[in-house]
């Protein structure tokens, strides 16, 4: 428990484009620890896509070290999960073949097919898709497809879940319901989640931690904020709850004051 | 109102007939009669589908129409041309017995048909099989693509004929050298379009596969491919369009049994008639092809994000 699942050091990402070096992130120190759940938030363009990227080995930092399980990340793997931001389901397979791709993947080698199967109604039922779960993407709604992108990446038990905006092409109702169900999700299975957010009530309502970053080019971290709210957490009694006033407040501060963006 | 309503059943008794002709009062007429009964709603409902396809199938008629009603005219005096009746008088003769077989230079339509379909099938069979693996290769990597592209620009305007002098020096005969032409027109579309597929498959699946670390087997069989095959199909409705172009003209060169050596056989004949119902016929048979190939793609176009 006091052994962190992900720990960064010194962290710094450079890209080369046409007008020369580029540098997203610089000096970036982050542990994560198990079952915690934590949101990047910042101004767009300020590197948090970059971070998550970093984490699920998607990209390969220039400067420092990530470290999961005491492992250097060399390249993207299963058990690190990641939900994308426009769900990212195969349109030729059916919710529950999608699904199964991820499934057989993972667990394919020590388990028959029957216990697999088991596996993918459980997630899909965990989200509330088991009705639809022979469906294709194109037949369900945004919201839909995102849980099954969701239930996909916990049907794997992941080490540490990681989501790139994950509500973020959702309308506001729709966004609601998948973060109370997120919430639900979260605390069943005592997943540690890393999420870029740019939404400050989600923020704050999904996580323990919030890391605010500075406004790129060479984003930093600003400043962490502890969210002290015990869980579970009801959308509607935080609404009055003067501890979640004061970490929203502490958010927006950073946010609108500290990092104000100059007219663009 | 009620004029309309009592109107209602022996309207729709004598509303086939006149279905083209009362736009104004049919539009009215199926909310004021829902109420009334549950019979005279549906039978209008009836009539409006039937309506519906008149109306779909009124401006190709017409068109059909009208390219027939100009060719009467244009050979009412007589002349070269055969006019329609002529034509349709041959065709009733020739359709009698498509598949009968005086020896190789005399054979039934369907025969002649048959072997062009032949020919277009094996030549544009072998240009899949070695055109869809390479435009996977070339849209998979870049080098190869690049030294690729010069070859591939260079050849594609060649009309495929110049190639059937190669294909008679190599391979000795005029059959397989026919086949040969519709390999080489069959083969550019389907590599160009293959490897566009491949270079347009969306980054994010490719992110799924790599976060899933898919075996390599695994990522052509479930997301490449199956992402790539719109494209695919593309380039095989291209093809095969080319291809049924290409053989007419190969097999008048070529000669043997084919549709194209028919056309010219029936001008060596002077059988004009023969002819024009050549055209006919490789129009359709082209039409019937595309159009299978259209329904086709349109059964892998899973795509409506």
């Amino acid at each position: 428990m006091n052994q962190p699942l992900v720990k960064i050091e010194r962290v710094g990402q450079t890209f080369n484009t046409k007008q020369g070096a580029f540098t997203a992130l610089r000096d970036i120190d982050l542990s994560i620890h198990h079952g915690e759940v934590v949101s990047l938030i910042g101004h767009s363009g300020c590197g948090k896509s970059t971070l998550l990227n970093l984490i699920a080995g998607l990209t390969r930092p220039t400067t420092g070290v990530l470290l999961c399980d005491n492992r250097e990340i060399a390249g993207p793997g299963p058990d690190r999960a990641v939900v994308f931001q426009n769900h990212s389901l195969l349109p030729w397979m059916t919710c529950f073949d999608n699904v199964m791709l991820a499934v057989e993947r993972v667990f394919g080698r020590k388990e028959g097919k029957p216990k697999l199967k088991l596996r993918v109604e459980a997630a899909l039922a965990m989200v509330h898709m088991d009705h639809a779960m022979h469906k294709f993407p194109h037949e369900i709604s945004g919201g839909m497809k995102q849980r099954v992108g969701i239930a996909r990446a916990f049907a794997m038990e992941p080490k540490i879940l990681l989501m790139d905006e994950p509500f973020g092409a959702l309308d506001a109702l729709t966004r609601a319901s998948l973060q109370d169900e997120l919430n639900g999700v979260m605390a069943k299975t005592g997943a540690t989640v890393v999420m870029v957010t740019h939404d400050v009530d989600e923020a704050v309502l999904l996580s323990d931690r919030i890391v605010m970053m500075t406004n790129g080019p060479a984003a930093v971290i600003g400043e962490i904020v502890d969210v002290r709210l015990e869980r579970p957490r009801d959308r509607l009694a935080l609404a009055e709850d003067r501890r979640f006033a004061e970490c929203r407040a502490a958010v927006l501060d950073f946010l609108y004051r500290k990092q104000m963006k100059k007219a663009a | 109102m009620s004029t309309v309503v009592a109107l209602k059943p022996a309207r729709v008794a004598i509303e086939k007939e006149e279905a083209a002709v009362e736009q104004k009062i049919e539009i009215a007429a199926p909310a004021v009669a829902a109420p009334v009964a549950a019979t005279p709603a549906k039978a209008s409902r009836l009539v409006g589908a039937l309506k519906e396809i008149a109306l779909n199938a009124i401006p190709p008629l017409l068109g059909l129409g009208l390219l027939i009603g100009l060719w009467g005219l244009l050979t009412m005096k007589g002349g070269s041309i055969p006019s329609p009746a002529q034509v349709w008088a041959a065709a009733a003769n020739l359709f009698a017995d498509p598949f009968y077989s005086n020896g190789p230079n005399d054979q039934g339509i369907g025969w002649n048909v048959l072997s062009s379909l032949k020919r277009v099938g094996i030549g544009f069979g072998f240009a899949a099989l070695v055109g869809i693996p390479l435009g996977f290769m070339l849209g998979r990597f870049d080098f190869l693509s690049r030294m690729f592209d010069p070859v591939i620009s260079l050849l594609r305007p060649v009309s495929p004929l110049a190639w059937l002098p190669i294909g008679l020096l190599v391979l000795k005969k005029a059959d397989p050298a026919a086949t040969w032409t519709i390999f080489i027109c069959s083969i550019w579309p389907m590599i160009l379009n293959t490897a566009e597929g491949v270079r347009r498959v969306p980054q994010d699946y490719l992110n799924v596969a790599r976060v899933l670390n898919l075996s390599e087997g695994k990522i052509i069989t479930r997301i490449l491919f199956p992402a790539v095959l719109p494209y695919m199909l593309t380039g095989i409705r291209l093809s095969i369009g080319t291809a049924w172009l290409v053989i007419v003209a190969a097999e008048m060169l070529t000669g043997g049994v084919g549709i194209g050596f028919w056309v010219w056989d029936e001008w060596n004949n002077l059988k004009v008639e023969h002819i024009v119902i050549a055209i006919f016929v490789i129009g359709i048979v082209g039409l019937v092809l595309e159009q299978t190939l259209l329904l086709l793609a349109r059964r892998f176009q899973y795509e409506t994000r």
